[in-house]
């Protein structure tokens, strides 16, 4: 990924967007919002070159809340939006966000699909375990026996395991973050973004209105920072698989897994020309007559 | 009068009638001569019913016609099928491994059997799909055509696979004409050859064309029949045309790639069938709310759900009317023919990036899989390229107004990526800004100017888009209305009509919506007597015109058995009409025997065939019947009869014949 060098110095400030979050007091999605500005200053990107999609849902009204380029797409649809925006300029830093409901529920047909493509984007997903924006119904990452509007009896349905499909898919770079631990979140968003390939970032973004029982304090008492757990290999695919699996009264947080494995656009020869935006349109004479005379 | 025949090549999935009917359509448009194939077949890669038509004429050809000249029948199935509707002075080729039973050949009809085997064996063992050859070179000399550019496309479609399948290919070629040379007297067709080349392109190719030389430069795509071979075509000249090929996990992601490609500003395109353009809807309407260019094509297939998947229909207007919630303007193009299906795709991609809205072009299996020759200037690539207004520098206090307001509907795009114009471009109603106006911030002033806005477009498409013109004479007796594919048709029947009486004249409509209106209602009201035809079984043109008209046709021709619309359906259907009769919509004669030979393959292992049909006008089962024999292929002995309703189509009972049953 080509980092700009000379892009004036900027402040968070310059990165805010025309309107102020509409997110509850409180909301997990603040921290998460904080971090990608602040891994966008660090990178030194600028703004004109970030395209950031979202689905539907309340984390997806983030793009609204920065100064880039956005677009505030369908429910569960930010990955495929952001892939074609990404195909036809891959010059562009494309970051996609959205909820948990909007990735691992509805989109998560093209979670998978678009891992396995490899193309090189960030992935992050503002994971509060709850339907927000619909007022408190059970979403796919809701713990068994979680009592939602929708599960009044508890959720009897396993919970997705989003680091470990992100693992067996083909993501190329898997981390968990926590909104309460900024410093360590804008760490991995910039690694994120930095890293060459799909990169997922599940961050623990807590629902201050609809989960009271995967709180702050819940997670707090819950998390440990695999990033300082010495000994840790993140190339280790096993291991990884591993981790990301692990839940309970320890949960890790930060990268769990990178690898390197080729881009989808470097596997695209039309690419080496440059990005399809700025390639020339139409035929000439000598290749029509050539298509034409096949069929003849 | 100009010479024309049609031939029949039919046999089962696999037998190589494809290749074949491709070597026979290229050396009649290399001999400058027209040509319109349409293969009618089943969703089965083997086994089944295959049955291709190539009507070859010296004049222009616009369908597939409704006759029969000269077959090539590659199994005993196809001999029993097809050599009834031979006309006199046709012939039919088949290997002498089969028989053709001389009750079945028509007056005038010939046999031509051809002892295949030896006549290839100076060859060496060849494939069993080499019997088609033997019968297409035989073909050429009955019928007056010319062997050596046959030869010749077999030389360069074999090229690749080395100097021994060239010779075996070309020598079986010869070995079949030389046998019938000697054998067989020509029959009575003169040709005129131009020997001008033609090109024979399918409609779904002239898409794929079209949108290269539009400047198409993504193409997303989920396979589905009928829709694929775009896919395959452009997958196979990516880099040549300089379209990206990307097949997605599904048609929502599809769709979704194309319109971010769409609003990143590049030009893009996906197609796909009924099925699929159903799960694209809810997109189109984001592609109308944030104002992204994007052309979706939905090559129609018989519905509804799974429904027909390799049979044609025009059964997805409605939907595509339809499609998604709520209002935002959206373009529907359905082109007439090949020529069309080119030109209306590089329209629609100057329609969707100078207005920036989906356009959805309907095409249909007819279209997209019927092979038909070009005149060869009649596709340039010298189209015009519109790519609409582009911002470069922000205002509205510094901060760029991506969905501005303007009279005219259109605000200026931004291509990411460019300084200083950035904005967030929101599935949500939103301000000239793109801040959303849901939620808290809702605002029904805004709304409604920005809903004004969008919708304010639809009137500037019209006003480029050609109204729809009477075609054939002024006055006339009947106005056929019709859509999309049928045009070929259409046109025929009405020159057909005024042949025998009846003065007809054609109101063909490219542009569903946004509507003529007015220009069509003028039009309308001024025709003696109106029939719309079209291949659905609500007539969803009628509905469209009395909705966006209000006038109601005077009778509205249907056909949804997944068959093309020929002329003499359309000719009988409408002969009814004027005469005020009603269709006949029980099971018919040659529907009966259809259903024995679906009983034969599904029940009795196709070991037997039909042979008599008895109708009986009183039955045990509370309708007239036909009765239908089966006796074994092998042998001929009785099988059973199957009884058939007339006027229910079911299947009441098969009494069988068969010993110790």
């Amino acid at each position: 990924m080509t980092i700009t060098k000379d892009a004036p110095e900027r402040s968070l400030k310059d990165l805010e967007g025309d309107v102020h979050p509409d997110w509850c007091p409180g909301c997990g999605d603040f921290g998460v919002l904080k971090s990608l500005k602040e891994a966008i200053l660090e990178l030194n990107i600028p703004s004109h070159e970030v395209l950031v999609v979202s689905g539907i849902g309340c984390s997806s009204n983030l793009p609204g809340f920065i100064h880039a380029y956005g677009v505030h797409s369908l429910h569960g649809r930010s990955l495929p939006v952001a892939t074609g925006a990404l195909l036809a300029n891959h010059k562009l830093h494309v970051i996609a966000v959205g909820g948990d409901g909007d990735g691992y529920g509805i989109g998560v047909g093209h979670f998978l699909h678009s891992m396995r493509r490899n193309l090189n984007l960030t992935y992050i997903v503002m994971d509060n375990e709850i339907y927000g924006l619909t007022t408190g119904q059970t979403s796919p990452t809701t713990t068994t026996g979680h009592k939602t509007k929708s599960t009044p009896k508890g959720n009897v349905e396993h919970p997705i395991q989003p680091l470990a499909l992100a693992i067996a898919a083909g993501a190329t770079f898997v981390a968990r973050g926590f909104s309460a631990n900024q410093k360590q979140l804008t760490d991995l968003m910039v690694k994120a973004i930095a890293h060459k390939g799909f990169s997922l970032i599940d961050v623990f973004s807590p629902c201050v209105t609809f989960n009271k029982i995967n709180t702050y304090q819940w997670f707090k008492e819950r998390v440990y920072n695999l990033d300082e757990e010495k000994g840790y290999d993140t190339t280790d695919l096993h291991a990884a698989i591993a981790k990301s699996l692990e839940w309970g009264d320890r949960i890790p947080i930060g990268k769990l897994y990178e690898t390197e494995r080729p881009v989808y656009e470097d596997t695209e020869p039309l690419f080496r020309k440059g990005p399809l935006v700025d390639q020339k349109l139409g035929l000439d004479r000598k290749v029509f007559a050539d298509l034409l005379a096949e069929t003849m | 009068m100009a010479t024309e025949i049609t031939v029949g090549i039919a046999g089962a999935a696999g037998d190589g009638l494809d290749r074949v009917g491709d070597t026979l359509a290229r050396a009649a448009a290399r001999l400058g001569l027209h040509v319109f194939t349409y293969n009618s077949y089943q969703s089965l890669i083997r086994g089944g019913h295959t049955w291709l038509r190539l009507r070859i004429g010296e004049e222009k050809v616009s369908n597939h016609g409704d006759r029969l000249d000269a077959l090539i029948a590659l199994n005993q199935d196809s001999i029993e099928r097809h050599v009834p509707e031979l006309s006199a002075g046709g012939a039919v080729l088949y290997n002498t491994k089969l028989e053709c039973d001389p009750d079945l050949l028509p007056k005038g009809v010939r046999a031509v059997p051809l002892p295949v085997a030896d006549l290839t064996k100076p060859l060496g063992k060849l494939p069993p799909v080499m019997q088609n050859t033997a019968a297409l070179g035989a073909l050429l000399h009955l019928f007056g055509l010319d062997v050596e550019v046959a030869a010749e496309i077999l030389h360069e479609t074999f090229r690749h696979k080395g100097d021994e399948v060239i010779h075996q290919n070309v020598g079986t070629l010869r070995a079949g004409y030389d046998h019938a040379l000697k054998a067989e007297k020509p029959l009575a067709f003169k040709w005129k050859f131009a020997r001008k080349r033609r090109p024979v392109v399918t409609g779904n190719q002239m898409i794929a064309l079209g949108a290269a030389a539009a400047g198409c430069k993504l193409y997303s795509a989920y396979p589905m029949s009928p829709a694929s071979s775009i896919l395959h075509w452009l997958a196979s000249h990516s880099e040549k045309v300089g379209i990206a090929v990307k097949q997605a996990e599904d048609e929502l992601a599809v769709v979704n790639i194309a319109i971010g490609a769409g609003h990143a500003g590049v030009r893009a395109m996906c197609a796909t069938s009924g099925g699929g353009f159903a799960l694209m809807t809810e997109a189109l309407g984001m592609a109308g709310m944030i104002e992204a260019p994007v052309v979706v094509v939905n090559v129609m297939r018989g519905g509804p759900s799974t429904g027909l998947p390799t049979k044609t229909e025009q059964g997805d207007l409605n939907q595509a009317l339809g499609a998604s919630q709520g209002d935002f303007p959206r373009m529907i193009v359905a082109p007439r023919d090949a020529k069309d299906c080119y030109d209306a795709t590089v329209e629609a991609f100057n329609i969707a990036e100078v207005f920036q809205l989906p356009v959805i072009l309907l095409s249909d299996l007819y279209l997209a899989e019927h092979r038909s020759t070009l005149d060869a200037d009649a596709v340039s690539p010298d189209v015009k390229i519109e790519r609409g207004e582009w911002a470069t520098k922000a205002d509205g206090n510094g901060r760029f107004q991506r969905f501005k307001i303007t009279k005219s509907g259109i605000s200026p795009r931004a291509k990411p990526g460019t300084p200083g114009l950035m904005h967030i471009a929101g599935t949500d109603d939103h301000d000239e800004r793109g801040i959303l106006i849901s939620d808290e911030h809702t605002n029904a002033a805004i709304r409604r100017k920005m809903h004004e806005k969008r919708m304010r477009k639809m009137d500037e498409v019209l006003k480029r888009l050609p109204a729809p013109k009477l075609e054939g004479p002024a006055k006339a007796k009947v106005t056929l209305v019709g859509w999309g594919s049928t045009w070929g048709v259409l046109d025929e029947a009405a020159a057909r009509l005024a042949k025998e009486g009846i003065p007809t004249n054609l109101l063909h409509i490219k542009y569903l919506y946004p509507f003529h209106e007015r220009e069509v209602r003028e039009i309308l009201s001024t025709c003696e007597k109106t029939i719309v035809v079209e291949a659905n079984f609500t007539g969803q043109l009628a509905r469209h015109l009395r909705a966006e008209t209000g006038f109601a046709a005077h009778h509205v021709v249907t056909r949804y058995d997944g068959e093309p619309l020929d002329p003499a359906y359309v000719v009988g259907r409408v002969k009814e009409c004027v005469a005020n009769k009603a269709h006949d919509l029980r099971v018919q004669e040659a529907e009966a025997r259809e259903m024995a030979y679906h009983y034969s393959r599904i029940h009795l292992h196709d070991e037997a065939r039909p042979v008599r049909v008895l109708e009986r006008a009183k039955s045990a089962h509370g309708e007239p019947v036909f009765e239908v024999d089966l006796v074994s292929r092998k042998g001929k002995e009785p099988r059973g009869k199957l009884v058939i309703g007339r006027e229910t189509g079911a299947v009441h009972a098969f009494e069988t014949m068969e010993k110790g049953a």
